[in-house]
């Protein structure tokens, strides 16, 4: 059997068993949902409804009913789009590269971090969806034989490198999350008793039988999906920056993109699975699992990329002025002096300086501040995505072209609409899916396990 | 098979049931299968089950994709329809290689996982609307079950069973 250093961190608290284990993760399952559920099921689900209605009145009427103009072309809908794929990094980020590096303290959340990859990727889908104004269009992105001659997609563009590596990540991401529910759909249809649940995951657990050839394939499967995984997750922000990077504005025309939007994404996405994991594991009794190490862990990711991320901020100033060249450097003046003077220093104090203060040990194994600046991040990474793009565009090269953004209340009410759906979304799976996965925390019980971790000093000495 | 009879033993340990199971086959007694919550490792070699080629499935996969992929691009922007973007050289398919790489890479993992899963779940056959084989419900939650033909191994019912008390199971049941 592996062996753990009796040094390292236990991962799994207190006296557990395999049973024991099953019995946690599917209290939620079996027993009825507190006040806490509902009450934040009704606030999401309204904000879902309003935001719902808004994209509605949006297709409705035109995408003039968001306060887009002929100068600022792009603003909250391509920084939603950038924030909530940034967002979906970290879940693929967890269980795939993780996975790769054998970290095992990647167990206890990876499930829940990939339900958030899927459904913030699927928000940040709608994006691209509605503010191409008629979506019912969309198929136009593929390239599809029509009637129109030989008409197709422009391969050499950035925009259609997107359309198949998000199509490609969201749907690869789902595949390898559902490869790993299925073992515990099946322990979830053999452990109830009601009819009706039984058959729903009997329907979801697509008859799984745990024999010993079936568990050979799954392994290979996980780590062959990892690693197809782990590249995808890289390219994915990567080909998203390019709809930047291969542009001739200034401000977006820069090399550094890529590697500057995935450790922004990485680092947004921590922040995310952050806020959600550190209310999920005191509502559903989950503190022996997802422990604080596990919070540390997460926080020093988030200080990593913080620091990538600052470093590639000043690497752009330098390189601006540097360049030479007038037009890139007033664009960062620009940023850091004109009218969005405010997004920009928000931008530098929540991303730059405020993840720093995770170097004290105190302040990252203390939960209340870690949900604290799980939001302050996830602020300052909006702000990223918004100075990027409206920053850069509303100083035209001819001045009578300069202009403002102001977001009408459509704008306000698909943001707010994006993130309600996503918690609906979020809350049902914590509701009704095993959010830890069982199959991987059995196996790294008696290595990692409190109780047994213990047991070899107390019986050698 | 006439009078095939099965015999299933359960535990409650993992290292319990591979350690028994690894007497057991020394002993010359073939293990037909084992169902446990999860993976149990060293067990595949001890009851004789072969890795599976499901990688090199996924590799081929990826290959028809990343063909499929260059071949549709030259296809629609070198033959049917070459655009002249801001004059970029694209006569011929080398010249605009670089700005297909991003979609070739994507469309090979694209096949390559999902040719992978789909075969996975074929081979398993673990499909919507199939019913569950395993012997015990609690085999997915903490017990670990062997299934024993005896006529596999030329073994009697009662010997087999005096050597699966000996490895420490905690349900020897005929079926």
């Amino acid at each position: 059997m592996h062996q753990e250093a009796s040094i390292r961190e236990p991962l799994i608290l207190g006296e557990k068993s395999y049973g024991q284990i099953t019995d946690d993760v599917m209290a939620s399952v079996v027993g009825k949902a507190n006040r806490s559920w509902w009450i934040a099921f009704g606030i999401a689900a309204v904000m879902a409804a309003w935001g719902i209605g808004c994209i509605l009145y949006l297709l409705g009427t035109g995408i003039g009913t968001w306060g887009l103009n002929k100068t600022v072309g792009w603003a909250w809908d391509i920084t939603n789009f950038v924030w909530w794929v940034g967002i979906g990094h970290a879940g693929t980020l967890i269980s795939a590269v993780l996975l790769l590096f054998r970290q095992k303290w990647r167990m206890a959340i990876n499930r829940s971090a990939e339900a958030m990859t899927i459904f913030a990727v699927m928000m940040a889908a709608v994006w691209p969806g509605i503010h191409m104004g008629r979506i019912w269009l969309a198929y136009f992105v593929f390239p599809l034989p029509n009637q129109f001659g030989s008409l197709w997609v422009n391969f050499n563009s950035p925009l259609l490198w997107d359309v198949f590596a998000i199509s490609t990540y969201f749907s690869v991401s789902l595949v390898f999350w559902y490869i790993g529910l299925i073992p515990d759909f099946a322990t979830i249809r053999d452990k109830v008793t009601k009819t009706v649940p039984k058959k729903i995951y009997s329907l979801l657990a697509f008859g799984w039988t745990g024999n010993a050839k079936a568990w050979n394939r799954f392994e290979e499967i996980s780590l062959v999906l990892a690693g197809l995984a782990t590249p995808l997750v890289f390219s994915v922000h990567s080909i998203v920056s390019m709809d930047f990077a291969t542009s001739v504005i200034p401000g977006w025309h820069t090399t550094i993109f890529p590697p500057y939007f995935v450790s922004g994404a990485v680092f947004s996405g921590f922040a995310m699975v952050q806020t959600l994991l550190i209310i999920m594991r005191k509502v559903m009794n989950l503190e022996s699992y997802i422990t604080i190490k596990h919070i540390e862990y997460m926080n020093i990711v988030i200080i990593v990329t913080g620091s990538i991320v600052g470093v590639a901020y000043l690497t752009e100033l330098f390189i601006a002025w540097y360049s030479g060249v007038e037009y890139e450097a007033y664009a960062f003046i620009n940023r850091a002096t004109g009218p969005y003077w405010w997004a920009y220093w928000s931008m530098m104090t929540c991303n730059v300086l405020s993840p720093q203060i995770f170097w004290f040990k105190k302040l990252r194994t203390n939960i209340g501040f870690t949900f604290f600046m799980s939001i302050v991040v996830n602020i300052g990474m909006w702000f990223e995505r918004f100075v990027i793009i409206v920053t850069s565009l509303h100083r035209d090269y001819l001045p009578s072209s300069w202009t403002m953004f102001h977001p009408t209340f459509i704008d306000i009410g698909c943001f707010i609409g994006t993130i309600g759906i996503f918690f609906v979304l979020f809350l049902l799976f914590a509701r009704f899916f095993p959010v830890l996965p069982l199959n991987e925390l059995k196996t790294i019980l008696k290595s990692s396990g409190e109780q047994y971790k213990n047991k070899p000093i107390t019986e050698e000495h | 098979m006439k009078n095939d009879k099965v015999i299933y033993a359960m535990y409650d340990d993992d290292m319990t049931l591979l350690a028994g199971a690894k007497e057991l086959v020394a002993k010359g007694v073939h293990i037909r299968d084992v169902f446990s919550p999860f993976p149990i490792h060293g067990l595949d070699p001890v009851i004789g089950i072969k890795q599976t080629r499901l990688a090199i499935c996924a590799f081929i996969f990826g290959l028809v994709g990343l063909s499929l992929a260059l071949s549709g691009m030259y296809y629609f922007m070198i033959v049917d329809w070459p655009m002249n973007i801001g004059g970029k050289p694209n006569d011929f398919f080398y010249q605009n290689l670089p700005a297909f790489v991003p979609i070739s890479f994507e469309f090979t993992v694209l096949l390559a996982a999902h040719g992978m899963a789909l075969t996975y779940f074929i081979r398993n056959w673990t499909l919507p609307g199939v019913t569950a084989r395993n012997p015990y419900p609690e085999t997915t939650n903490d017990r670990f079950v062997m299934e024993i033909h005896p006529s596999d191994s030329h073994i009697s019912v009662d010997d087999l069973t005096e050597e699966l008390k000996k490895t420490g199971t905690i349900l020897i049941e005929e079926r």
